[in-house]
């Protein structure tokens, strides 16, 4: 009996060895040695030309790289050999879905080594021109979020409604990509005719889009499955990283510059709230920005009710000589902080200037973040984290 | 309101900044003999120039102590202005002779270059502004990598662009320009070549028309 009972462990023993050994083989024969993913440089989620390098083991992302550079225009250079009028039109250029928010840190800086401060009304209007552009920039986000999802309505509807905003930039400004409207000292003109009402009007389609896509895009379940819970930035980690803007806030760090700073413009004459979320998942980023979205248009309103008369220019020389010194000024633009600091040497042109974007810190975390995810969510943890390539490589 | 200072005398009115008085003193205090000079803008900002070899150390002491928990960025500068100066040189003239005088900005400095970096306090809602000398030749510090994780980036962009090492940092890769790219575009003495090879239209008065002999030339510009 005894011998029985131990030769069937015996062959319990030496069948359980051998399929293991067989499942080794298997297993063996499965595996990968690792497969290299390049996503981009041309890729519909990069918004530009940013490259991405991943390692995978099977569905999961191993050790991720991006890969920047392809669109670098040594910006911080060309200051270097530019005059400060000039510099606002390099500038422009970096964030170029919002580009009237990338002039004022400029300006404002240059004003500040000046002595010279805008006269209230322009600060006003800048203030407004800044919402305007905040909204332009991220009612595309909100609408390109879809297409990341395979969702394609919403990008029509975003189209649609920012084209509203554009027009009213443009009835200001000239432009509607690149306004240069900004000038040491103030601005170029003041607002045309009938531009409060129809901004308002404007305003109140923008709310009724935030509301659309709030239904259509938040509301869906398929959206809601592959942004919950994916891609989590605790806290500490955002701080360390320097992400700003949305992407700090939805970590649950109350932080918004155009609250917590003293820059010359007309934020501090208003009220606004600044959203947060606690999650820091890609749906608590995607859903700080469309809050901040309807916040936008709500503190335009305000703007426009309070804006007072005067002059829109002080008293600068035709010939402008910056006086000698250091200046660091940055304020909260659409995808975060933005902010330049511009050493002076009495010259006609800056000394150095440098150009601290807020994408090429919130992208520098993407290595850290990327490490474990699977393939499909590395498109919407990077729309979550919303940059602008132009932001990146400046 | 709308005061115009003029360039050489200016005569700021007296504002006394408390909260940056204050926390000067705290930074004395905690860094001690580390700190070289600190310069205070009231109302403005803060600069600190610390000793280069304590770099990594101020900025955890910083962070830990001081509570300076936000990274915002961290680049170089070089202070030799530029012997090309603004590439505006009328091209048919020899070149101007120019000062490249080394000039260091707010809170001193003994070498050419100097790597900055600014933290912020969300607490306080004060920023600040540190500064290190690096030396001239072959510059390096140590990396703060470690203590801030956003700075390995802004470590390898100030790596390809001013030619400074950075001591344990992870991976120094160019982070923009090729693999076999040469020089330091950033440094003053990299000439902008753009500028070399085309001078900036605003010197001569009138161009030459498209398609005529001189513009094949231009054409590489």
């Amino acid at each position: 009996m005894t011998m029985t009972s131990d030769r069937l462990g015996d062959r319990q023993k030496l069948s359980y060895i051998a399929g293991q050994a067989a499942d080794a083989r298997v297993n063996l024969e499965l595996e990968t040695e690792g497969m290299t993913l390049n996503i981009g440089p041309q890729h519909p989620a990069t918004h530009g030309t940013l490259r991405i390098i991943a390692r995978l083991d099977g569905e999961q992302v191993v050790w991720a790289e991006p890969s920047c550079g392809y669109m670098h225009r040594g910006y911080e250079k060309l200051t270097e050999v530019r005059t400060y009028p000039q510099v606002t039109t390099l500038v422009n250029r970096i964030d170029w879905l919002g580009s009237f928010a990338n002039e004022v840190p400029f300006i404002l800086a240059a004003e500040k080594l000046m002595g010279v401060e805008a006269p209230s009304r322009a600060q006003w209007i800048r203030t407004i021109l800044f919402e305007l552009s905040r909204i332009a920039n991220v009612s595309l986000f909100l609408g390109d979020l879809g297409v990341q999802l395979g969702a394609i309505t919403p990008v029509f509807l975003a189209f649609r409604d920012r084209e509203y905003v554009l027009n009213l930039i443009e009835s200001a400004t000239g432009g509607r990509f690149h306004p240069n409207f900004d000038r040491i000292g103030g601005l170029k003109d003041d607002l045309p005719a009938g531009f409060i009402d129809e901004t308002k009007a404007v305003m109140k389609k923008l709310r009724n889009f935030c509301d659309e896509i709030e239904a259509l895009l938040f509301g869906n379940e398929i959206f809601q499955s592959r942004t919950r819970g994916i891609g989590i930035i605790p806290r500490d980690v955002a701080l360390q990283y320097g992400l700003s803007g949305a992407n700090l806030r939805a970590s649950g760090v109350d932080w918004d510059l155009r609250r917590d700073q003293d820059n010359a413009m007309a934020w501090n004459k208003i009220n606004f709230k600044v959203w947060t979320h606690p999650d820091g998942d890609s749906f608590a980023r995607c859903w700080v920005r469309l809050q901040e979205t309807r916040e936008a248009t709500l503190i335009v309103d305000q703007l426009l009710d309070g804006i007072p008369s005067g002059p829109v220019m002080a008293k600068v020389p035709k010939i402008i000589k910056v006086p000698e010194g250091e200046a660091w000024v940055s304020t909260e633009n659409p995808l975060g902080e933005m902010g330049y600091y511009v050493v002076s040497r009495g010259d006609l042109g800056p000394f150095r200037v440098k150009i601290r974007s807020a994408s090429f810190n919130n992208i520098s975390i993407t290595p850290w973040l990327l490490r474990g995810v699977y393939v499909p969510d590395i498109i919407t943890i990077l729309a979550s984290l919303y940059f602008i390539l132009g932001d990146i490589d400046r | 309101m709308n005061q115009l200072s003029s360039t050489t005398d200016t005569t700021p009115p007296v504002v006394v900044d408390t909260a940056r008085q204050q926390l000067a003193t705290e930074i004395r205090a905690t860094l001690g003999d580390a700190v070289l000079d600190i310069y205070i803008k009231p109302g403005d900002d803060i600069w600190v120039r610390v000793r280069t070899e304590t770099w990594r150390e101020i900025h955890q002491k910083l962070r830990d102590t001081l509570g300076f928990n936000y990274f915002s960025f961290l680049s170089a500068i070089d202070w030799m202005p530029s012997p090309y100066g603004r590439g505006e040189d009328d091209p048919t003239e020899p070149p101007p002779v120019r000062d490249t005088t080394i000039r260091s900005g707010y809170a001193g400095g003994d070498t050419r270059m100097q790597v900055f970096a600014r933290l912020v306090s969300s607490e306080r809602r004060l920023g600040v502004t540190l500064k290190a000398d690096v030396a001239d030749n072959a510059p390096s510090i140590e990396s703060i990598a470690n203590v801030f994780a956003g700075a390995n980036w802004h470590e390898r962009e100030a790596h390809e662009m001013f030619g400074i090492g950075f001591i344990g940092h992870p991976d120094l890769r160019n982070l923009y320009l090729p693999v076999d790219f040469e020089g330091y575009p950033l440094r003053k003495d990299f000439p902008l070549l753009a500028r070399m090879v085309k001078p900036w239209p605003g010197i001569v008065d009138v161009e030459p028309l498209p398609g005529g002999a001189a513009s094949d030339d231009e054409a590489s510009a």
